[in-house]
């Protein structure tokens, strides 16, 4: 139940002497439905709503992130923040003014044609069941599920100097998986897990004769993959789809330029970056086919939106330009401490968790060559798809990724399926080794649900867009 | 909190008819968070916040339903039956679940932990003095937080406790970083800045040169905190009977093919030290302590009454996702004091970073090292290591490749705050390992 609250009397009825005052409300609803080996483990509905109260007292913000939506708790909570921001103010990291939260107004909806209401509880069931048949295409298919969440949210920001704005979203996420095992020999293969399907858009996604396709041939790859060879070990040529690419641009690119980050904010939890302030406009992070863009604007990318949680207007800009690193992933806040020009990505996980600078929709933009000339110029290398493991170091430097399915490239070909294909690498040095990158037929639209930063700790939305690429003497290797 | 959740509890399940049933979960906290950086204040503020998480059981059915807490009886109460309506009319669409659990009512518990914490307005002149002079960044999680469970059969539990953590890791000028984790119930200005100042005299051995060290084998040192870290990676596609069944485990080796760990190597899950709720999200008492590895030998995984009915077994009433929740590793004998003389020429590594399963079946995981990690050589630390990258094997390093293991255990607590504030803690000691693989 989603309660109304007038948010802009809540702002006039605070009376605290701050220097600034803004109420940002989220509602949130998630609606995730699961089938595994045939039966209904999943069917729930939760949601979350609440107002953060943030203040800025002597160059210093403080907030209090409250439920209670009455007039009554929303001054209380304003008085407390205040306290809080007052106590701090004597010990600021930095002392900022009003223009880290600037004035704007506007709307944002996410697109679609069918609303969540459009499809049933029950006839979600069924085509979750229904590809779950599908997805066991054999008793080597020890376990299997189909999975939908349908994600409602809404976004309320009111400040004392003049901001309104009021953001829809629609969302999804979805997926497919199949384990085969036959002993302790295991393979999952999956429509590239929660990662494979998260967009903005409705319930007309669900093309059941599609989804059903998808499925079988995901049964079918598991079992390939029961049988296949190990992935080889050496350094060659690795070709990369987008489901897999949408990962290696978010830990290597995304994370190392939030400049909260390079600011050093983050050092005590996920860490900080090779990247330093004075790298950008002259690190050569990448090879002259790599150009890499903040995109909020790509319609059902999955963290597009018109404005930040900071209520910055939020645009498309290159981050990186014919390789050459142009510009970093810092909000207001962070552009005003570093003096670097930034992007709207002040964003916060909910009502309960005060913003900080994230990614939102980071991609490489497509190149011109086919996915037949990518493989074409391989005389020996990898393909592969679907992430299946990831971890980088704490300045975003070493990295090494695992992939659900693979298939060896000889003489320009893909040849025999390859499983456990991993391969490592360095970020700088491996993204100037890029040689070769898709057209926009090899472009996917991707993301993440569950991208992990901050303190108090925050999960959020990411989108990674990607066409198919070429990596030139990349270290791959196999399983045990 | 308590009051809130007894209200609510008890009018939801007054209203529901003949056939219907209800499992109430609550989840709260008031908390402060105070982030840090350059031992100034980055960010502060407070958060209230509870969530109520509905199953609603009717005709061989099952629903979820949630929602925020708002503290207004008439508001929440509103909530709360609109919920009940939605899930009533949602279970006569959706298909029946064979392996549906029905509550029971086993007894309940009540546990309520009060303690002289760190006042709100007094925490930051606490922190900041002793902190002058370091880099100190990091974060104040502090406060209480609350956990209860009801069903309608009267079944009812409730866990409340006021804890503070301050997470922080300390920074050379060479960017070497020593980690920090003080935390606990009653707060002790003395024993903090002691604390301290043990932090920082081993900041002085950061200042070194780091020394690159190739890639290869190395006899290595773990403290606790690294191997707090790899237990955690059994929550994860490991100890959980689910994962096993559905070829999802690295234990696989273990159940199938009769490979053991080390006999050195015995891991329980205890719940004595009451880190947190022995009740899990269905009102279930887990057993006080449950033996899962012993002496190297795979003796319990982690069963759920779901999995129990699906699997034919008997539940040990784990949680629904069947991850660790107050782990317990046995010592060995191996005193801290002779730990750097052991490795002679090897690695000893405080802190390890960002795991994942690099080959899941083949119990192999991939991190980094982190904070206070050194090069030993002649039997004494010689400086700290640039960062490098390991995938090794836990059928390995805590196979056979496991020399010693500290005799003394070391409390990991859980300072996580993802959704809210985790409770719990990994209790362990430290591992010497004859053969550790650096790959990058």
């Amino acid at each position: 139940m989603k309660l109304d609250v007038d948010i802009k009397k809540l702002l006039s009825a605070i009376d605290v002497p701050a220097d600034w005052v803004g109420l940002r409300e989220v509602y949130e609803a998630h609606t995730p439905r699961m089938i595994r080996d045939g039966v209904p483990v999943v069917n729930a509905s939760a949601s979350t709503h609440g107002i953060m109260v943030e203040v800025l007292v002597n160059g210093q913000f403080g907030y209090f992130g409250t439920p209670d939506m009455s007039s009554e708790g929303i001054s209380r909570a304003a008085k407390k923040a205040y306290q809080q921001a007052e106590i701090a103010s004597k010990h600021s990291v930095y002392s900022f003014n009003e223009s880290a939260r600037p004035a704007h107004k506007g709307s944002f909806s996410s697109p679609y044609t069918k609303d969540r209401k459009s499809l049933s509880a029950g006839n979600l069931n069924d085509i979750l069941l229904e590809a779950y048949g599908h997805l066991k295409v054999s008793d080597k298919i020890v376990s299997a599920s189909t999975l939908c969440q349908v994600i409602e949210s809404n976004f309320k920001f009111v400040s004392s100097n003049g901001s309104d704005i009021n953001q829809d979203f629609l969302m999804f996420e979805f997926d497919l998986s199949a384990t085969a095992a036959d002993g302790s020999n295991q393979q999952t293969r999956t429509f590239g897990g929660m990662r494979g399907t998260c967009r903005q858009m409705g319930m007309e996604y669900f093309d059941k004769y599609e989804i059903f396709a998808n499925a079988n041939r995901i049964g079918e790859q598991a079992i390939e993959l029961l049988d296949a060879e190990n992935c080889p070990t050496g350094e060659m040529d690795l070709v990369i789809a987008p489901d897999q690419m949408m990962l290696q641009i978010h830990e290597s690119i995304g994370h190392a330029l939030e400049v909260d980050r390079i600011l050093g904010d983050e050092r005590n939890y996920a860490g900080w970056s090779f990247v330093k302030l004075e790298d950008f406009g002259s690190l050569k992070y990448g090879s002259d086919l790599m150009n890499i863009t903040f995109d909020p604007t790509l319609e059902s990318e999955y963290a597009s939106y018109a404005f930040d949680d900071g209520g910055l207007k939020a645009t498309k800009e290159f981050l990186i330009k014919d390789g050459l690193l142009v510009r970093g992933l810092g909000g207001q806040e962070s552009q005003i401490r570093s003096g670097l020009d930034g992007v709207a990505n002040f964003r916060a996980s909910s009502w309960n968790r005060a913003p900080i600078d994230r990614m939102a929709n980071i991609n490489l933009e497509p190149g011109s060559s086919s996915f037949d000339d990518l493989i074409g110029q391989v005389e020996h290398g990898v393909y592969v798809e679907s992430n299946k493991s990831w971890s980088i170091d704490d300045y975003r430097n070493k990295f090494q990724f695992g992939c659900e399915y693979g298939r060896l490239i000889e003489k320009g070909k893909l040849t025999k399926v390859l499983k456990n294909p991993n391969y490592r690498g360095v970020s700088t040095p491996f993204w100037n080794s890029l040689k070769g990158v898709g057209d926009g037929d090899t472009f996917g639209i991707y993301g993440t649900p569950n991208c992990g930063k901050g303190e108090p700790n925050q999960v959020i939305r990411v989108g990674h867009a990607s066409p198919t690429c070429l990596f030139d003497k990349i270290q791959v290797f196999g399983g045990v | 909190m308590e009051k809130v959740f007894n209200n609510l509890s008890e009018s939801l399940f007054s209203d529901l008819k003949q056939g219907e049933d209800v499992i109430l979960s609550f989840s709260g906290e008031n908390s402060q968070f105070i982030r840090f950086n350059n031992a100034s204040v980055r960010q502060t503020g407070l958060v209230d916040d509870a969530e109520i998480e509905l199953k609603f059981i009717s005709n061989r059915r099952i629903c979820g339903g949630g929602f925020t807490v708002s503290g207004n009886l008439e508001i929440d109460l509103k909530r709360g039956r609109e919920e009940i309506n939605r899930m009533r009319l949602e279970t006569k669409e959706i298909p029946e679940d064979p392996f549906l659990v029905l509550p029971t009512n086993a007894g309940s518990s009540h546990e309520v932990k009060n303690s002289n914490g760190l006042n709100f307005e007094d925490s930051v002149d606490a922190i900041l003095p002793t902190m002058s002079g370091v880099d100190f960044v990091g974060i104040l999680a502090n406060g209480k937080t609350f956990r209860g469970n009801a069903n309608s059969l009267g079944q009812k539990h409730w866990f409340e406790t006021d804890s503070y953590s301050l997470d922080y890791s300390l920074v050379t000028p060479g960017h070497q970083m020593v980690k920090g984790s003080f935390s606990g119930t009653d707060w002790n200005q003395n024993e903090y800045e002691a604390y301290v100042e043990r932090s920082k005299q081993k900041l002085v051995l950061m200042e070194r040169k780091p020394i690159k060290v190739k890639t290869g084998d190395y006899k290595t040192w773990f403290e606790s905190a690294a191997v707090s870290d790899f237990l955690g990676m059994f929550s994860w596609n490991g100890i959980s009977e689910a994962s096993l069944r559905q070829g999802c485990s690295g234990f696989g080796k273990m159940r199938h093919n009769d490979i053991r760990l080390s006999p050195k190597f015995s891991i329980v899950e205890d719940f004595k030290a009451g880190f947190c709720p022995k009740f899990n999200s269905d009102g279930e008492i887990a057993p006080e302590s449950l033996a899962l590895i012993e002496n190297g030998y795979l003796k319990n995984t982690l069963v759920s009454s779901r999995s129990a009915k699906e699997y034919d077994l008997t539940s040990n009433f784990a949680e629904a996702g069947e991850y660790l929740r107050s782990p317990n590793m046995s010592v060995g004998n191996l005193n801290h004091e002779d730990v750097v003389k052991s490795i002679g020429e090897g690695l000893f590594l405080s802190n390890i970073h960002y795991l994942n399963w690099s080959d899941n079946p083949g119990g192999r995981i991939t991190g980094l090292t982190r904070y206070a990690c050194f090069w030993v050589e002649g039997g004494e630390i010689v400086a700290p290591i640039e960062t490098m990258r390991f995938d090794d094997s836990f059928y390995r390093f805590f196979g056979d490749q496991l020399l010693e293991v500290e005799d003394t255990q070391t409390v990991n607590p859980e300072v996580g705050t993802y959704g809210g504030r985790s409770l719990g803690a990994t209790t362990c000691p430290g591992i010497l390992v004859d053969s550790f693989s650096l790959t990058l």
